[in-house]
């Protein structure tokens, strides 16, 4: 065994090593330290599964307004914020809430006991009160013009987190009213956000002959965070709001149901893998399996970019993942085509490589960047589950052009080095050219 | 066996796809399309009742409806294919609000005690949302193909980019024959079927382009460019069908091993990959040597 062959096997084990080494990494997971880790992708919660497999609800409400433009935009966002808020309240920190369309808003929440008593409960206007000591309602989110979150110097000099409010005229003079009466009695006021008590600021004393005027507010309280001030304003903000909202969408799947969609296609797609990898090492012989290890890191690369992207994998989605396997061999097959014809001329094995993918890159090139097209437009025109396609069969084009074009081609070049020189191990079967 | 000569054999070619277009043609009108609510609007349910669902068990709970919500929302009740316990109820264009939809669960939990009510799947969706899906799938898919179009005239010339334009219009053809004869339920994921196929079909028909080119170059003007053709379909032909084997490898376990909706979305891509294949074969490279007869394409370009 001479020098190079030596090397040659060495570098060919070397790469197998790492191609391994990134499919099992994808699989079981990277563990440096706590904040450097990977989950492996069939642990729980690695990947984030859409409804329609991991059971749960998506609800898209439509806003009743004649509201348009900014106004709209403003008012949406503020409805956004009290969902969020309200998903937040209820612990659905894993739900998703995110507007669609002008004056529509959907969120998706995972399995819950009775998804239509958690849709009613979302769908109610949010409802801020200003109550006084004896409960009484003395003010409500239709007389608070805006609520900001600021800081703003306290007694003792230090600087306090508040919310600054701003009255409507009408919201001024009840204000004022009320800021009167608990200042002389040294009561305070609550300030209720659908009966919730979330501030229970008290007026100090200076004011007890004319309440605070001037239609502007403070509140300050316990709070910690700047986050928190922001979120009160945004509650009060939202809590101004006047939308009713109608459900225009709305789509429930049981856990089971999904769970069961999701281990079929799995083993559907493992099986496909595995007849496809048999496949082409018949038909294709020394290119064939090489071309079966690049899939694996095919798989492996996906896995990862799964992981690392956060998709939300849809049914739909892995069909797209399943099929882009089997589309993944295509520029694989393109190559060893001409492969196979350039031995027919004649030619050996390291140049028939060589011309078989010089000769198949512009086709490869053109017929990838079309797909690529058609997974643009489905991306920025689709929503949800096409969406969830778009991005997955997407990756598996750009994957699949890096691994046949760049792996496969180092690993025939290794195998010539090997010593595997014998052009007719590269050769597709079929008919000789004349 | 002398090899099948794609260009002089045109009318093999077209005759099948006049079969084809007759046999879709017909099942349009008279099998229609099964259009899903996605695209219609109204509310369907499926839940399981912990009983085999029968034909008096349909009739039953379209009664319930009628009773307990409205005539009007009376539309269809049939059994899962999937699992005989589980009913799929529609009703009509007119979705359930959360308090029906309430309503008919207790209603059916009331007559049908077995029923799970934890495992119910349930879509609702208004009709203006589906016009909008309607008009958003339209838009996807020509603003696709035009894209494609631009990118084949940019690339090669304006007739192939006609002519695989042609085989695309082919493909989505036989796909939606396929949804109007097997009754596939229409819903969004026609629109990732479509575009996907749009894909894979170009994909094909640009392989067979690539060669066309090439060989013309080769040939230097000496053969008819339908010879020319005909040699490059021969050439791509076993790409063309390790290409669909392979594809069809792990779709069609997926068709065979998944679950009913998986199922819908599998069997019109299998078929569409099918009519990728015959199109770009039998009709790409035709096409595109007859429309050079009928308009002749610009002075050829100088090879570099």
């Amino acid at each position: 065994m001479n020098y190079s062959r030596a090397s040659g096997i060495a570098r060919f084990v070397l790469l197998l090593l790492a191609i391994v080494f990134v499919c099992a990494s994808a699989i079981c997971g990277v563990y440096i330290n706590d904040d450097t880790k990977l989950n492996g992708i069939f642990e729980d919660g690695t990947i984030r599964l859409g409804l329609d497999l991991a059971g749960g609800s998506v609800v898209t409400f439509q806003a009743e307004t004649d509201d348009t433009g900014e106004t709209l935009d403003v008012g949406m966002d503020s409805v956004q914020t009290v969902m969020r808020d309200r998903l937040d309240n209820q612990g659905l920190t894993e739900a998703l809430c995110y507007r669609t369309g002008d004056d529509m808003i959907t969120i998706e929440i995972p399995d819950v006991d009775d998804p239509n008593e958690a849709i009613e409960n979302y769908m109610q206007t949010a409802v801020l009160e200003f109550r006084d000591a004896n409960g009484k309602v003395v003010l409500t989110g239709e007389h608070v013009e805006t609520a900001t979150p600021a800081r703003a110097p306290a007694e003792d000099g230090t600087q306090q987190l508040c919310v600054q409010l701003k009255l409507t005229d009408a919201g001024a003079t009840l204000f004022a009213d009320a800021t009167k009466t608990a200042a002389a009695n040294g009561t305070t006021i609550g300030i209720y956000m659908d009966n919730n008590l979330i501030s229970n600021p008290s007026v100090d004393k200076q004011y007890a002959s004319t309440g605070i005027t001037g239609g502007e507010a403070i509140i300050s309280g316990s709070f910690t965070e700047f986050a928190e001030v922001q979120q009160l304003a945004g509650n009060i903000n939202a809590g101004a709001l006047k939308y009713d909202l109608k459900v225009v969408e709305q789509r429930t799947v049981g856990a089971t149901l999904g769970e069961n969609s999701l281990s079929t296609s799995v083993i559907a797609g493992a099986i496909g893998l595995l007849l496809v990898i048999v496949f082409m090492c018949i038909y294709y012989k020394v290119p064939g399996v090489m071309a079966s290890i690049s899939l694996a890191l095919y798989v492996g690369l996906f896995f990862f970019l799964l992981i690392i992207t956060q998709a939300n994998l849809t049914l739909a989605g892995i069909a797209g993942v399943v099929l882009s396997i089997g589309m993944a061999v295509d520029a694989n097959v393109v190559i060893f085509e001409r492969i196979k014809e350039e031995i027919d001329m004649g030619k050996s094995a390291k140049a028939a490589i060589n011309g078989g993918f010089k000769r198949a890159f512009a086709a490869i090139l053109d017929s990838n960047i079309t797909t690529i097209i058609a997974c643009a437009v489905l991306y920025f025109l689709g929503s949800g589950t096409i969406k969830g396609f778009a991005t997955t069969l997407f990756m598996g084009v750009v994957i699949s052009l890096i691994t046949a074009l760049v792996i496969t081609r180092a690993l025939l070049y290794l195998c010539v080095a090997m010593g595997i020189t014998k052009p007719e191990s590269y050769r597709a079967i079929g008919r000789r050219a004349k | 066996m002398s090899k099948f000569h794609f260009i002089k054999n045109k009318k093999v070619t077209l005759t099948i796809i006049a079969v084809v277009l007759l046999v879709g043609l017909a099942s349009f009108f008279i099998r229609g399309f099964n259009i899903d609510i996605d695209f219609s609007g109204g509310t369907e349910i499926q839940i399981d009742l912990g009983t085999e669902v029968t034909k008096e068990v349909c009739d039953n709970i379209n009664d319930i409806i009628a009773d307990k919500i409205g005539s009007d929302y009376v539309s269809s009740t049939t059994k899962s294919t999937a699992n005989s316990f589980v009913a799929i109820i529609r009703t009509g264009t007119a979705a359930l609000d959360t308090e029906q939809q309430a309503t008919l669960e207790n209603a059916l939990v009331e007559a049908y005690p077995k029923t799970n009510v934890d495992n119910i799947e349930l879509t609702t969706i208004q009709p203006t949302i589906g016009a909008s899906l309607t008009k958003k799938a339209i838009l996807a898919v020509s603003i696709a193909v035009l894209l494609m179009l631009a990118y084949i005239w940019f690339r090669f010339e304006l007739n192939s980019g006609i002519a695989a334009v042609a085989c695309l219009a082919h493909d989505l053809f036989v796909m939606l024959a396929i949804y109007s004869l097997f009754q596939i339920p229409i819903n969004s994921n026609i629109i990732a079927a479509f575009l996907t196929i749009l894909g894979y079909s170009i994909n094909a028909t640009i392989i067979v382009f690539d060669r066309v080119r090439e060989n013309k170059k080769l040939d230097g003007g000496k053969s008819e460019f339908g010879e020319v053709v005909n040699g490059a379909v021969h050439d791509t032909l076993a790409r063309s069908i390790n290409t669909t084997i392979t594809t069809l490898l792990t779709i069609g376990l997926i068709y065979i091993l998944g679950v009913d909706t998986i199922k819908d979305f599998a069997l019109p891509l299998i078929i569409g990959i099918l009519a990728g294949l015959f199109s770009s074969v039998f009709l790409s490279g035709m096409l595109w040597d007859s429309l050079n007869k009928v308009i002749k394409p610009k002075a050829e370009k100088k090879a570099k």
